[in-house]
Parts: structure tokens; sequence; C-alpha cells
């Protein structure tokens, strides 16, 4: 990836990681540390990978991105209101009455949003559905879906996993933000979900494990995911969780859905109460 | 008498049928498409044809992305699988996503029979349709699921279809025409109405036969369509004979007679009686042994009938 690529990606990634702090932050609570843990992969999708059009939200030929842990919709809509899908002024109506941004993704209120998610497990299903309708249509687009480290502790993730790798939809990636912390602690403390890489590989998926918040390594990846051909992609994204802002990724599992003050959103947005 | 079709073998003609200029129509099995007998659509259109195994959570998931490409997918599994086994990917990833997916649960009830209690469906409906704008539709015969097929194709948005597999009690002529979204009078009444559904419609039928010989002159309102019930035909069955017998092959408890209850206490009350499972568990044994043991006979609609005649009169 050349300097210039790189910067920008990394700038795009801040960019939206300030929304998304300020989105929850208006709110004063929300799923702060896996919105921020995902954001990077999000940056090199929505900024140079994905086929996606703002003005062309439902273009059949469009890649289709499925955030199946929704709760990290506010991560997704701060790529969106700032690609241009809907007004930045949205931001604001984060979980307010009558808004189009609700806490979990959802394709019927907000523009861009490609899959309903938010009962856990259930959006990996959908994906190999599309990854299907592509192949059946004869449509060289890509779908990638969005998975947590907790979330792959549902039973359903694993049928669908399954189905997938013996599929072979080898327009299908399929990303795990593994940032090992769930609601009640640790993931490996709970009811560890490791080797990721290697149950993958069990079920005949490509399989590759990157640092998530490095855009180069995300690129690679999605790269050698496109070049493998008959097969369906797995990349495990290790993550931190609330990566990018120390007084949320300090909180530890407790950053999973937190209280933000003005004072601190502010801050971090760098802009002042007027 | 039975029909000359199984339920199955209908089903299954017409998705192929109408696939031929439908190429929207993909069908999704969980490992029981000998149990359906969709082979002949696999043969037909292979590149349409998925079957995940036994993994219907999954089945409806990946049915639920096609829909979301414009696809017309139809899943199956038992009753039992079709609507508890998947009930949170039915409401989240079909429903509440306004996916055109439709879900077909097969056996309904009694219909199980040697399957017992683990696969026999009392509920199937009862949860279905406490989803928003969820169609549910039980077919009665290969006439109406023939004349049906159709309209449920057509119509977009989540449908349960609750289908008897094999041969049913031959209710209506091959031609005859429904209206999804209209209960089918079968027979007119003037002193009491049988609000039946699946396998009661028949039994229903020869109840009225009985009361005729009596001199009394008994009605059966088919009411297929469950959700969204038809209000006007049964008020109007309410208003012309002032009292209501729903026979269902399923749990009294959230089905076909909570239903009609919902529609006329807010409309028109009259004496209410119901032939169905009183909130029991299924067991194995064949039909006629079941019927009796959930009161689904003939014999029963005939003795509710009379009861809610009685208290009409009061």
């Amino acid at each position: 990836m050349d300097k210039q690529k790189l910067e920008h990606l990394q700038s795009k990634a801040l960019d939206i990681r300030k929304i998304a702090v300020e989105m929850i932050g208006r709110l004063g609570v929300g799923h702060i540390g896996g919105t921020l843990s995902i954001i990077d992969l999000l940056a090199v999708l929505y900024y140079d990978v994905a086929k996606v059009d703002p003005k062309n939200p439902k273009d059949p030929d469009r890649d289709r991105i499925v955030m199946s842990k929704g709760h990290a919709g506010p991560a997704l809509y701060s790529v969106l209101a700032d690609k241009g899908y809907f007004p930045m002024e949205e931001i604001k109506t984060l979980n307010q009455a009558g808004t189009n941004l609700p806490s979990h993704c959802d394709m019927n209120k907000t523009i861009g949003i490609d899959m309903t998610a938010g009962s856990l497990g259930q959006g990996l299903s959908c994906a190999v559905g599309m990854a299907l309708a592509g192949k059946i249509d004869k449509k060289d687009y890509k779908v990638f879906c969005i998975l947590g480290d907790g979330e792959s502790q549902e039973g359903q993730v694993w049928e669908a996993l399954m189905y997938a790798g013996n599929m072979r939809l080898d327009n299908l990636v399929i990303f795990i933000d593994n940032n090992k912390m769930q609601i009640d602690g640790m993931t490996d403390d709970i009811n560890s979900i490791e080797p990721l890489d290697e149950k993958a590989k069990a079920f005949n998926l490509h399989t590759q494990r990157i640092n998530g918040h490095d855009v180069e390594a995300i690129e690679q990846a999605l790269q050698n995911a496109f070049d493998t051909k008959d097969k369906t992609s797995l990349i495990v994204l290790d993550t931190i969780k609330g990566y990018g802002v120390d007084w949320v990724s300090s909180k530890g599992a407790g950053c999973h859905s937190m209280s933000i003050t003005e004072a601190q959103w502010r801050e971090f947005c760098g802009k002042e109460d007027v | 008498m039975q029909d000359n079709l199984e339920m199955r073998e209908v089903y299954c003609n017409s998705l192929v049928e109408e696939a031929k200029t439908n190429d929207k129509i993909v069908v999704v099995e969980a490992d029981l498409m000998n149990c359906i007998k969709t082979a002949p659509f696999k043969k037909a259109y292979p590149d349409r044809f998925f079957n995940v195994g036994i993994a219907e959570a999954n089945m409806v998931g990946v049915s639920a992305g096609l829909a979301t490409c414009g696809k017309i997918p139809f899943c199956s599994s038992f009753g039992t699988f079709a609507s508890r086994r998947c009930f949170d990917q039915i409401f989240i990833s079909v429903a509440y996503s306004r996916q055109n997916v439709k879900i077909v649960g097969t056996d309904p009830g009694i219909c199980a029979e040697i399957n017992g209690g683990t696969h026999m469906p009392f509920e199937d409906m009862g949860i279905m349709r406490t989803i928003p704008n969820m169609l549910c539709v039980e077919p009665t015969d290969a006439a109406m699921l023939k004349a049906l097929m159709p309209q449920i194709i057509a119509y977009d948005g989540a449908t349960y279809i609750r289908l008897q597999r094999k041969k049913a009690e031959k209710v209506f002529e091959e031609g005859e025409k429904f209206d999804l979204m209209k209960a089918k009078t079968v027979i007119p009444g003037k002193d009491a109405t049988i609000i039946a559904s699946g396998i009661m419609v028949s039994k229903a039928v020869e109840a009225s036969k009985i009361f005729k010989g009596m001199g009394i002159s008994v009605g059966v309102l088919n009411v297929f369509t469950w959700k969204p019930i038809d209000e006007a035909a049964i008020v109007s069955a309410a208003k012309s004979t002032g009292a209501i017998v729903v026979a269902e092959n399923h749990n009294v408890k959230g089905g076909l007679y909570s239903a009609v209850a919902e529609t006329v206490v807010n409309n028109f009350p009259v004496p209410m009686e119901s032939v169905g499972v009183q909130d029991e568990f299924g067991e194995v044994g064949k039909m006629p042994y079941l019927a009796q043991k959930f009161h689904l006979t003939v014999d029963d609609i005939v003795e509710k009938t009379l009861k809610a005649i009685k208290r009409k009169k009061k």
C-alpha cells in the first residue's frame, strides 16, 4: 500500500471514530467498545475495497456488508453518514424517539444497511443467502459479514460456517472481530472460542489471522481472500475492544456499553461547546 | 373420500410449474427434501435448490438472505421445527426484516402420527400468529392448495404455511375459486356455524350433515387463513347464526379458537365452543386413536355444537 493511501485510510478511521464517539457521547451511553474495535475494517471496506455507492444504495450489483454483531450499528452509521448516505446531522438522533438510527442495525430504517441484526448469531446465515443469490444470478458482487467473537458462541454461527465452507462461496468474506471480551467478562474465561483460526480451517474455510487495527494488513488479507477461488474466506481480526480511545479501552469488558460524559466526547472529537 | 394427490405432490408440482415463469422462486431444505418431496424441483432447477442439512435456523437465515436479493424462498420442515425451533430467526431475520420468505410446517397436529409428541405441533400457528404481519395459512385439500399456491407466491411478505403432507380428505372440487384473504363458506347455516380448518373441515361437514338429519341448520365456514383473519366473514357468521364452534387440529390456547374469539368478542359476542387440543402435549399413535384421545372427532363437534346452540337459547 502506498503511503498516501495508508495515511488516507488511517485518517478516515480516525474521522469515523470521532463521529462514533460523538454519536454515542451525545446520547450519553451506548455500545462504544465493540463499535471502536471494528472501525479500521470499515475504513478499508468503505473507503477502498467495497463497491458501494451512496447515491444508489439499493444497487442490485453492489457489494453487501452484513454487520451481524448488530450492536456495532453506530460504527456503520458513522461511515454511512461520512459517505453521505444520509445527512451528518442525523447522528444526533441515535436512539432518540422516531430515529432512523436504532441501537441495532435495521435495514428498513437506515439507508445503506444491508441486513437487520441484533439478535446475535443470525447475520452469517443471511450473508450466505446473499452470496448464494449472487451465484444464482451470476453477479460478481461480494458479501462481507462481520461477526463478534462473543457472538460466535451462538450455535447458528457454526451451522452457517459449516454450510459456507461446504458451499465454497468465494464471493463471501467472513470477519470475526476478536476483541476477546463480552458483556460478562473475558471470552476466554466464560466460554472460549479459541483456537478460532484452527476451527475455521477445520470447517474448510480459507483462514487468515491478522491485526484488526492494521489497515494495510486488512487490505492485504482481503486481496488474498479475493485471490482464493472455490473457497469461502474467514479472517480473524485480533482487535482491542474500545481501540483508539484510552478512556474506553481501559474499562476492559466494561466498555461493551458504557456512559460517556460530554467533556469526554468533546475532548476526543476536538469539539468545543458553543 | 381422499384426494387423488398427496398435498406435498400438489405443493411441489405448483412450485415447479410456477418456477417456469418465475425465476425468483428458490427452495431451501433442511434434510427433509425426501419428506416434503421437492426432489422434482431440485431436478428441474438444480441451481435454485439448496439443502443446508439438519439446521433449521440456518435454513431460515439463508432464505432471508436470498430474499434480500429478490428471491422468493420456500423452506420447509416438520411443523414443530419450522416454527418453534427457528422462531427467533423467523421473527428477526424474516418478519422484522420484512423479507419475503415462505416457511412450510408439515404434519400439523395429529397428522404427525407415529412420530409422536416431539414432532406433533399443536402450537405452530399459535406462535406464528404472534409475529406482526405474518401471513398464516392452512390449506384444506388438494384443490385449495393448488388454487392458493400462485396467490401465496404473489403475496409479498413473510408467510407460514401449515401443510398436511399426505392425502387430505377431499372437500373442494378442482377448479373451485379461493381468495387467500377470505374465508370459504362450505355449507351455509342458520342455527350455528362451525368454523373449521385443516383436517377438521371434512369432519365439520359430516357434523353438519348429521344436524341436517335432525332438522338443525349448521353452517361450515373454512377459515384457512388464520392471519390476517377474515373478520367480516366471522362477524357475519356470528350475526346470522348466533353460535360458533371452532374446530382445529391445534391447541385451543393461541390457536384458531383464540383468533376467532378475538374477533367475536370485539365485534359481536355470541356463545362459542371449542373442539381442539385442550392444552396437552402430543403422543404416538395413528390418526383415529389420536383423534379420539384429543377429542377431535365428528362426535366431539356435534356435542360442542349442541352445547353452543343450547347456550344460545338461554
